[in-house]
Formats: C-alpha cells, sequence, structure tokens
C-alpha cells in the first residue's frame, strides 16, 4: 500500500524568507497524522503546498501515489480541507455555502445529504441563518462541514481547533477521533499545540524554520518511558544531593534550575514516596514528555515572522 | 464550468452591492426624466442655441422618448463604468479578504475556469445592468414621453434621425456599451486577482479610467498621437457613432447609414482586442499566483 | 382706334414702360389675391453646411393676409426663420413701394422682366426685393429679398398645375446662415478616429438652402387659424 501523501524535499521561498526547506516527509492511509510546528514554522505553506494553492520552489508532492503537478484535479476531488480560519461567505446562509462547495466539488448533493451533513456537525437548526451571525465555534463547525461533503479520502485540517472554547476543542477532536477510527480516513491534522495533537495523532512530525526537527510515531516520541519528571523543593540543591545518593541517580538529567529525572511515568508515585522518607519538601512535580520538553524550548523562543498568515 | 458560473451568479446577486447599482441607475434615471419633463424644452432651447437664430423648431417634439434616452446615456454611461467596477473588482480580491479564495482554489476546478466563469458572471451582471438601464431610460422613457425623430448635437453640427430610424441604433448602441462596459469589467478582474482587498482593484479601475478618459480628451499633440491612440477610453463613446447617421452629397440623411461605420467596427475591434488581452492576463497571473490569504 | 393707341404708346416708350411694369406687378399681384388660403402638401429638403436632416414630408399651410406655416405632420423639421416671404403675395402686400424697371433676364428659356421693388417705409424689414417676373404667365420666376436683420434670402420658383393661381410646385428658398458650434465638452463626440479634420469653410456668413417640392394644393378651402399658431 503506497503512502496517502508523500512529500519530497520540499522547499518555497518568499523572496528572502525560506518558507519550507527541504521537507519530506510520508501519511499512510488511515494515519492522523499531527503536523506540529509554532507559528511561522512553515505548516501552512505547506498545507497549502499539498492543496495547490502555492507553488513549490522545488520538490515534490505526491497524493494517492500521484503527483500533485499532474494530477491536480483527481487528486484535490478526494481531499478536503479547512484551511487555518474557516471563512465562508458570509453574506450566504450555512446551508447555501454548504451546497456551493458541494457542487464545486463535483457531487450532486441533495437537501437530505446537506441537512443530514449540518446534522453532524450540530448546525441543522441554524442551516438557514446568514454565516455572519455565526460564532467562530458555528464557522469552524460548517468549515468542516464543507470539508467533508464529499466524502474525502483525505482530510486536512489546518489548526481545527484555533479560537475555539474548550467544549469546541473536545467536540472537534471527538470529530476527528470518529472520522479515523470509524470512517476510516487518513487525516492530517497541523496544530502549534502538542497537546491537542498527542490526543489524536498516531504519527507525528514537528517543523521549526521549515525544516523537520523529528517524525514518527507518536508511541514512540511520546514514550511514557521517556517522561521528564521536575521536581520543584524548598531547597533544591539539598535535595538533589540526596536524590543521587538514592536508587533515582541515574535517572537525573542535567538541569540548571530545578531537578529534573527521565523515567517512566508509573514510577512517580514511588518518586514521591522515596523523596518524603528522604526529607525532600516537594513542592510542585511536574511529568512532561522528553517532545513536550523540546517543543517547548522552541515555543518559548522569541517568534519571528509567519509569512504566511494572517 | 456551467455548474461553476451558477455559483458566481448565485454569488453575484445574493450580495447587496449588486443591487446598490440597479437603485443608483434607477434614481438617477428617474431624476432626469423628471428634470426633463419639467425643464425640457429650456434644455433643448440650450442646447440648440446656435440654430435658433435661424431656424424655427417645435420644441415639444424635440422633447420625446429617443431624445430622453439618448440624454440620459450621456450622461450614464460615462458613470457605470463605476458600478461594473464595484461589482467585477470585488470579483477574486473580495474572496481573498474574505479568505474563501483558498477554498475555492484548493477544489478540483482549474484556476482558468474560477477566472473564466467571474468574469462570464460579471458579464451576465453587466449585461443585466444594461438591460435595466434599457428598460428605465428607453422602454419608460418612450412611455411617458413618446416617440418622435431625435435631434442629435454635434459639436459641429445637428442632425435629425427620423423615428422610424432610431430603435436599431439604440440596440447597436447598447451592444457596443456592453463591450465597452465589458473591457471595464476586465480591468477590474485584473486588478482584482492583483489585490487581497477589494477596495483597491475597484478604486484602481475608477482611476484608471479617469485618467484614460482626460487623457483621452487632451488636445495635446503628444498625447493625440501617441498615447491617445492605445486607450481603451478612446474607443469607449463608440455608442455614439451608432447615432451619426450618413449622408449624401447634399447633405440630406441617408435611412439606416452610419456616417463613421469603418470607425466603430475599428473600435469594436480595439476593445475586443482589451477584453483578450486582460483576461488573458487575468488568468496568467491568477494561474502563477500563491493563494496566502 | 387700337393702333392709334398703340402709336400713341410707341412715342413715349419711358412712360410707357413705367405703366407697363407697374401693371405687370398688378397683374403678378392680382392673380396672387384670387387665393385667400391653401393647404399644400409636398417634400421639403434642407440643404445646410451644418444640418443633417432627411427629405421631410411636410404640409403648407397660407391664409390671407400674411400666415403661412410650414408643418411636419408627424416628425421634427428646422424651418429656416423668414420662410414665410415664400409666399410672394406676403412680399406684394407688405406696404406701399416703388417699382422700377431693371430690364430683361433669362430664367431657363424663358425671357423674364427683372423688376425692383423699395419699401417706401424705411423702417420696414425689406430693404430691397428684386422679382424675376415671367410676362407671358404673371407670375414671379425668381425674386432676391434684402432685409436689414435676416439678411438676402432669395427665392426660385417653377410653375405647373397651380399655374393660374400663381402658385408654384417647385420653390427654392436660399438664405443665410450663421456659423453653428457646440463647445467639445457638452458634446462628448465620438470621432472617426482618423484624426484627420474636414477643412472647414471660414467664412461667417453661409447659404442656406430650402427646396420645396408641392404636389397638390387645396385652395380656398378655409384653413383654421390654429394652425399657424
Amino acid at each position: 500500500m503506497p503512502p496517502i501523501i508523500t512529500v519530497h524535499q520540499l522547499s518555497k521561498q518568499f523572496a528572502e524568507i525560506h518558507a519550507v526547506s527541504d521537507l519530506s516527509f510520508t501519511v499512510n492511509e488511515g494515519d492522523v497524522y499531527g503536523f506540529l510546528g509554532q507559528n511561522g514554522a512553515g505548516k501552512s505553506t505547506t498545507i497549502r503546498m499539498l492543496l495547490t494553492l502555492i507553488k513549490p520552489s522545488s520538490g515534490q508532492i505526491k497524493i494517492f501515489g500521484k503527483d500533485l503537478s499532474t494530477h491536480r484535479h483527481e487528486i484535490l476531488q478526494k481531499i478536503g480541507a479547512v484551511i487555518e480560519k474557516p471563512d465562508l461567505y458570509k453574506y450566504l446562509t450555512a446551508y447555501q455555502n454548504l451546497s456551493i462547495f458541494a457542487r464545486i466539488s463535483g457531487i450532486k448533493a441533495n437537501r437530505t445529504m446537506l441537512m443530514n451533513q449540518l446534522e453532524q456537525v450540530g448546525l441543522a437548526e441554524r442551516a438557514h441563518s446568514k454565516v455572519k451571525t455565526f460564532s467562530q465555534g458555528m464557522k469552524q463547525r460548517l468549515g468542516i462541514a464543507v470539508a467533508l461533503i464529499h466524502n474525502p479520502d483525505l482530510i486536512i485540517l489546518d489548526e481545527p481547533t484555533n479560537g475555539l472554547d474548550p467544549q469546541g476543542i473536545a467536540d472537534i477532536r471527538q470529530l476527528i477521533l470518529q472520522l479515523s477510527k470509524e470512517k476510516g480516513k487518513t487525516i492530517l491534522v497541523s496544530s502549534h499545540l502538542l497537546s491537542e495533537i498527542e490526543l489524536i495523532a498516531n504519527r507525528i512530525i514537528i517543523i521549526d524554520k521549515g525544516k523537520k526537527i523529528v517524525e514518527g510515531y507518536s508511541a514512540e516520541l511520546l514514550d511514557p518511558a521517556k517522561t521528564i519528571v521536575q521536581i520543584e523543593t524548598t531547597d533544591n540543591k539539598v535535595a538533589i544531593e540526596q536524590l543521587a545518593l538514592s536508587k533515582w541517580k541515574e535517572q537525573i538529567v542535567s538541569s540548571p534550575n530545578g531537578i529534573r529525572l527521565q523515567m517512566n511515568k508509573n514510577a512517580i508515585p514511588d518518586l514521591v514516596k522515596d523523596a518524603v522518607e528522604m526529607n525532600i519538601n516537594i513542592l510542585a512535580i511536574q511529568p512532561r514528555h522528553s517532545l513536550e520538553d523540546y517543543f517547548l524550548s522552541l515555543t518559548t523562543r522569541p517568534h519571528h515572522v509567519d509569512t504566511t498568515a494572517n | 464550468m456551467w455548474t461553476l458560473l451558477q455559483i458566481e451568479l448565485f454569488k453575484i446577486f445574493k450580495k447587496p452591492r449588486t443591487y446598490l447599482a440597479f437603485a443608483i441607475i434607477a434614481a438617477f434615471i428617474f431624476l432626469i426624466q423628471v428634470g426633463l419633463m419639467v425643464n425640457g424644452k429650456d434644455w433643448m432651447k440650450f442646447i440648440l442655441a446656435g440654430l435658433d437664430e435661424t431656424m424655427d423648431m417645435e420644441y415639444d417634439k424635440l422633447i420625446n422618448g429617443y431624445a430622453v434616452c439618448f440624454f440620459v446615456l450621456n450622461l450614464l454611461l460615462v458613470h457605470v463604468p463605476i458600478l461594473v467596477a464595484l461589482v467585477a473588482g470585488d470579483l477574486v480580491s473580495g474572496e481573498a479578504s474574505m479568505g474563501t479564495l483558498r477554498l475555492l482554489a484548493a477544489k478540483p476546478i482549474s484556476r482558468t475556469q474560477i477566472i473564466l466563469a467571474k468574469y462570464f458572471a460579471a458579464g451576465i451582471y453587466v449585461f443585466a445592468l444594461l438591460l435595466w438601464i434599457a428598460i428605465i431610460s428607453l422602454v419608460f422613457s418612450i412611455a411617458v414621453f413618446g416617440v418622435n425623430d431625435l435631434v442629435v448635437a454635434k459639436q459641429n453640427g445637428i442632425q435629425l434621425i427620423e423615428a422610424n430610424d432610431i430603435l436599431w441604433r439604440y440596440f447597436c448602441a447598447f451592444g457596443f456599451a456592453y463591450i465597452a462596459m465589458m473591457v471595464v469589467a476586465a480591468i477590474a478582474l485584473l486588478l482584482s486577482t492583483l489585490s487581497e482587498n477589494s477596495i483597491g482593484p475597484i478604486v484602481a479601475t475608477v482611476g484608471i479610467i479617469i485618467v484614460c478618459t482626460l487623457v483621452s480628451e487632451m488636445e495635446i499633440p503628444i498625447y493625440q498621437h501617441y498615447i491617445k491612440p492605445y486607450l481603451f477610453t478612446t474607443y469607449m463613446l463608440g455608442w455614439k457613432g451608432f447615432f451619426y447617421i450618413g449622408s449624401n452629397a447634399e447633405g440630406e440623411t441617408v435611412k439606416g447609414s452610419i456616417e463613421y461605420l469603418p470607425a466603430i467596427l475599428k473600435s469594436m475591434t480595439a476593445l475586443l482586442l482589451y477584453i483578450i488581452g486582460l483576461v488573458g492576463a487575468a488568468v496568467f497571473v491568477f494561474r502563477k499566483k500563491d493563494i496566502l490569504s | 382706334m387700337k393702333k392709334l393707341l398703340l402709336s400713341i404708346l410707341a412715342c413715349f416708350p419711358l412712360l410707357l414702360f413705367a405703366q407697363d411694369i407697374n401693371a405687370l406687378v398688378q397683374k403678378v399681384k392680382a392673380k396672387l389675391e384670387q387665393v385667400n388660403d391653401y393647404e399644400a402638401a409636398g417634400k421639403m429638403k434642407t440643404n445646410v453646411s451644418f444640418l443633417k436632416v432627411p427629405i421631410a414630408t411636410i404640409k403648407l399651410y397660407y391664409k390671407k393676409p400674411d400666415k403661412l406655416k410650414i408643418k411636419n405632420e408627424k416628425g421634427i423639421s428646422f424651418i429656416p426663420k423668414g420662410a414665410v416671404n415664400i409666399n410672394m403675395a406676403n412680399v406684394l402686400n407688405s406696404g406701399k413701394f416703388t417699382v422700377l424697371d431693371a430690364g430683361s433676364d433669362k430664367i431657363g428659356n424663358t425671357v423674364v422682366k427683372v423688376v425692383k421693388l423699395l419699401p417706401e417705409d424705411d423702417n420696414a424689414d425689406v430693404v430691397l426685393s428684386t422679382l424675376y417676373i415671367d410676362e407671358t404667365n404673371a407670375v414671379i420666376r425668381r425674386a432676391k429679398t434684402t432685409t436689414k436683420d435676416n439678411g438676402t434670402y432669395e427665392l426660385e420658383m417653377n410653375y405647373g398645375k397651380y399655374l393660374n393661381y400663381g402658385l408654384p410646385d417647385r420653390i427654392t428658398f436660399s438664405f443665410n446662415t450663421k456659423d453653428y458650434k457646440m463647445p467639445k465638452g457638452v458634446t462628448f463626440d465620438f470621432e472617426d478616429g482618423t484624426g484627420t479634420k474636414k477643412p472647414e469653410d471660414k467664412s461667417k456668413v453661409k447659404k442656406g438652402k430650402v427646396e420645396l417640392d408641392l404636389k397638390s394644393y387645396s385652395i380656398n378651402k378655409g384653413v383654421s387659424d390654429a394652425l399657424f399658431q
């Protein structure tokens, strides 16, 4: 089975800015592929290249085993996408918007089909309201309905939870899992939040400054055995000395501020118990994946200009 | 393509802005009609002041439906480009600023199709607009003012076209005006593909028309000889050519004739070439464009 | 008796001449005075440099003493001011005048008498009228009238069916026109695009001509005054 998406040495340069450099990755059938990177990392530029909105400066994109540049029409017929903000025709109703995009996607959608789709995203009652009256969450849901109306095999969601309230975020997450598990869709979802992606993606790529940092299965990247535990105590210096003498010695990783241990997440209760016995007064304990740790170090860096987001 | 055109039309005619143009035109024409109903004679006397000393005229007959329509078109057709630009300038850039362009361009339709569908939709809009003008300015004026011969005042002469020789000239004039307006639509569309907001292309289109018209009208030799022949505005007054009737050696008008037919055909050709060039450029630009909106 | 009279007249050629001319004018006038009113249908062809008009179907109305109107029943026509003088009765009835003999001339093959009429009233608009009279038929073939205000106009008349009433079938009316020019900004002309302007006739005073072809007269059947409004 060939991969659904194969990106090979893809680059895009805007004037002096290298938005995407030599990027390669593959998305396999049935994947929920997490596309991670901070704002301006090149996520949107890559997604726009996948959707033929932007022409690559160099490199190759194959989708469904076919070259995107030569089989554009055929490929796009099987893709549904929400690109950044779910902007739709404000002066038209939800129903009219959905109907327009169904027709453009080349399907003859009847009323029942359209209403079912709206029902699925919980907008059936507002089908005939103009989109300009919608909240951000409703627009997002309508955007997803538009992306799904032609029953695509590949779904691309660019920052689908942006601007949503917690309930909205949970709903989207639920929908993605449902599409993946029940309908067997391949989904590429981008986000600048690892916490978002780790709950849904089976494979993850992290890019920064247009370059791939890491790509792999979530299970491996987010292996509980590689959890970083950060401990804050009343006296870190004493605590670290004591821990260095205990069975936790091997797990201590160098840290300029605070105490950090790389260990299995399941061993945290043990660690706490031992610390109490060693009279270490714990103020806070925070487990983090190594990936998250790394990702955080990226995102706390000063941002550079995002070339594509508006 | 047909589906796409239907969708574009649906979008155009769902926008309140679209109807604004129709309302403005109706109000404008209505004002002229009322004005001419009250003061038409005075206006005719002004136009024909040079003639009044040597000739007797029946001013009541001079103000008729055909004359009113001619007057309306003289004043109105100069401004219709603004209304055309208002809709055509928004076609691509409006979607870019709204954010729907990226959805559209990520669909299994070619960019050429998108541009052509938009241009054809603009074509139907312009057609509806001119039909609306024709109904109100011609049909309505005829109903109110009746029909009679049409007196056309030119810079250095006056001519009279018999009532039964006029209607076809209006059809031709509206047809010509349509081509001229489609050039405006093509300019607006091209500018629209270059912009991410809709105000820019609309203002730029109107600006281009104003500047080109001024250069066309300026009687400065360098402009007259080297620039004017290449400006589209030079050819946009061509609709009037249908109301310049031909005459024989003795100065009698020849029914069904047009004085400068070759010039009109030349204008029409020039405008069609403009349309092909501009729409071609719009397609080219849009195909090359990275959609970042 | 006749012979005697003729010989006397032959002895006083000048006297005879003056009387003869006056008589001729009176004869012409008398002929015209048979007509109280008329209505004539015909065609009008206008030839004025700045006017382009089709041949118009018109009606010509006349009523004693000096009412005359050219009407385009359906469409619009430009009627030259002074066209009222195309009826010669109007000229001959316009007050007292001195008649001068100006010899003979020829119009086509017809020998005509040339007569000059000088109005006695100094304030009259007409300064001088020159009539070319067909003696045999007692009708005016040509008339040149110089006015104070309306320039000089010229009439040429051909007669046919209504010769007995002194009413022409064909009238050519020539008159002076002024130049016509509109500022370009008002008209927004469409140009032929050739860029070459036709050479313009620089003379200020131009000639205009109107030709009337009158087909049928209906004479002395009464014409309503309302028509001359």
